[in-house]
């Protein structure tokens, strides 16, 4: 059974349903309404690097819906550490499991353990490569704000070329008609290979390294995490993360609905005085990670969300 | 300079391969990619930059008393999607083969993208490539989706 591996899998109708069911699970994502559609499902969670909100969204979204979850564990104490391969690993989770929730290290491992898979697998990031439930969460944060998703001025910055989150986003957004402008230091750019398939696509694209002159038109700001350990230096890491920092006072001329999203963890990128102002949405946003999850969950394990599910969402 | 004239700078072979339309300077990689180096005890004549009407300049490459099958010709057209391959017996084209990549490059050469999931050499699934466009040759990685470096990719054969 097909799983979730990039964007690519599906439509922008699809993404939209997924929305729609995702927005109506809203009570039962809250604990308001209980609603076991995934009674005596399992979901297997495969995690081969570290992951807090991602295991733990998917973890919740199968339980509020009446199923159940289980983990590969530390990596450290199961049999990765013996050497197992992955496709070994995936051939024992397949016969313990409905579904199978992975993230690991290795590009290209979320569609390698599909092809090894008789379940769905949901990818939940592989190295650089795509992190696709991130990216309806997200799409579900900014429909959420904005209602739309098209024709969004939608500002990426920060580490644009490892990020994983910022490549599945911007094929999403692409598809959508938004405007993107990615704003990174020159060492973190966008791959070229990325920008080149996205302009293919019919993208409108701006380079910069200018963040904050690219905050006045914005309807969305995408910060992301630049880490030390990309930098030759830290004199080089200090001189460059300065210019992708947000303080509530560099928020003055920006559009009145304009958000900030962040995927989380955050280091000092946002700076605490931005959580409350209106824009600050990456707490809600690791929320919608719940509600996003519960609607992939059934649309793979092909339950339908009922039209009505109680509750307010 | 006519085709012909290109053709006998070196000799016609008996029984063997003729790999004509190699890019120009290609032909020491195709010999690569088909195993061919000083341990191998077949005759091999080659021409290099002779002029080409289709090409402008192109390689020839005769392997005398061998003859390519379809997994060689799959390698060759990594290096060379266009080569006319011609099998040579008692002097006469015996069989023209053609190259055609397909949609997919299957398990003739590992992902050139070092933090592939297909860099494990214990991960058992085939290796796949996919061919987006012949030319000019560009392929991705089924699984990571990397684009593939052409010049690395020769050192990952299988």
């Amino acid at each position: 059974m097909p799983g979730l591996i990039t964007m690519d899998d599906l439509t922008n109708d699809e993404i939209l349903q997924v929305l729609d069911d995702a927005e109506r699970l809203l009570p039962v994502a809250r604990g308001e309404v209980y609603l076991p559609l995934l009674q005596g499902k399992i979901l297997g969670n495969l995690f081969f690097e570290p992951s807090t909100r991602t295991r733990m969204s998917f973890e919740t979204a199968m339980k509020r819906l009446g199923g159940d979850v289980v983990n590969l564990g530390d990596v450290k104490t199961s049999s990765v550490v013996k050497g197992e391969t992955l496709f070994d690993t995936v051939q024992m989770v397949d016969g313990y499991t409905d579904i199978i929730a992975m993230r690991h290290p290795r590009q290209g491992a979320a569609q390698y353990a599909q092809d090894a898979a008789r379940v769905p697998i949901l990818n939940g990031g592989d190295g650089a490569g795509h992190h696709p439930t991130q990216t309806m969460l997200d799409l579900f944060t900014i429909r959420q704000a904005h209602g739309r998703l098209d024709g969004l001025n939608v500002v990426l910055a920060g580490d644009l070329r490892y990020g994983r989150t910022v490549h599945s986003l911007s094929h999403a957004l692409t598809r959508f008609g938004c405007t993107l402008t990615f704003a990174s230091p020159e060492l973190l750019k966008m791959p070229a290979e990325i920008v080149s398939d996205l302009k293919a696509h019919g993208a409108n694209v701006v380079e910069t390294d200018d963040l904050l002159g690219s905050l006045a038109g914005a309807d969305v700001v995408y910060m992301t995490r630049i880490q030390k350990e990309r930098f030759a230096d830290e004199d080089e890491y200090a001189k460059v993360a300065g210019a992708y920092k947000l303080h509530a006072s560099n928020l003055e001329d920006v559009k009145e609905g304009m958000i900030i999203m962040h995927p989380l963890p955050r280091v000092d990128e946002i700076h605490p005085s931005v959580d409350v102002t209106r824009h600050a949405r990456y707490f809600e946003q690791a929320f919608n990670g719940v509600v996003a999850r519960m609607a992939l969950l059934c649309r793979l394990l092909n339950v339908d969300v009922p039209a009505n599910v109680g509750g307010e969402a | 300079m006519s085709q012909e004239h290109n053709m006998r700078r070196v000799t016609a072979i008996r029984n063997g391969t003729v790999i004509d339309h190699v890019p120009a300077g290609h032909a020491m990689r195709v010999l690569e990619m088909l195993g061919i180096d000083q341990t191998s005890s077949v005759p091999v004549s080659m021409v290099m930059n002779v002029p080409s009407k289709k090409m402008g300049t192109k390689d020839i490459i005769k392997v005398e008393d061998r003859e390519l099958n379809q997994d060689e010709l799959n390698r060759l057209a990594l290096v060379a999607p266009d080569a006319h391959v011609a099998i040579i017996r008692a002097y006469s084209v015996a069989e023209k083969m053609t190259i055609d990549l397909g949609e997919e490059v299957k398990n003739v050469v590992r992902c050139t993208f070092s933090n592939c999931i297909t860099t494990n050499p214990r991960e058992p699934l085939p290796h796949r490539l996919k061919v987006l466009s012949t030319e000019p040759l560009e392929l991705r990685c089924h699984y990571c989706g990397r684009p593939q470096d052409l010049e690395a990719l020769v050192r990952n054969l299988i």
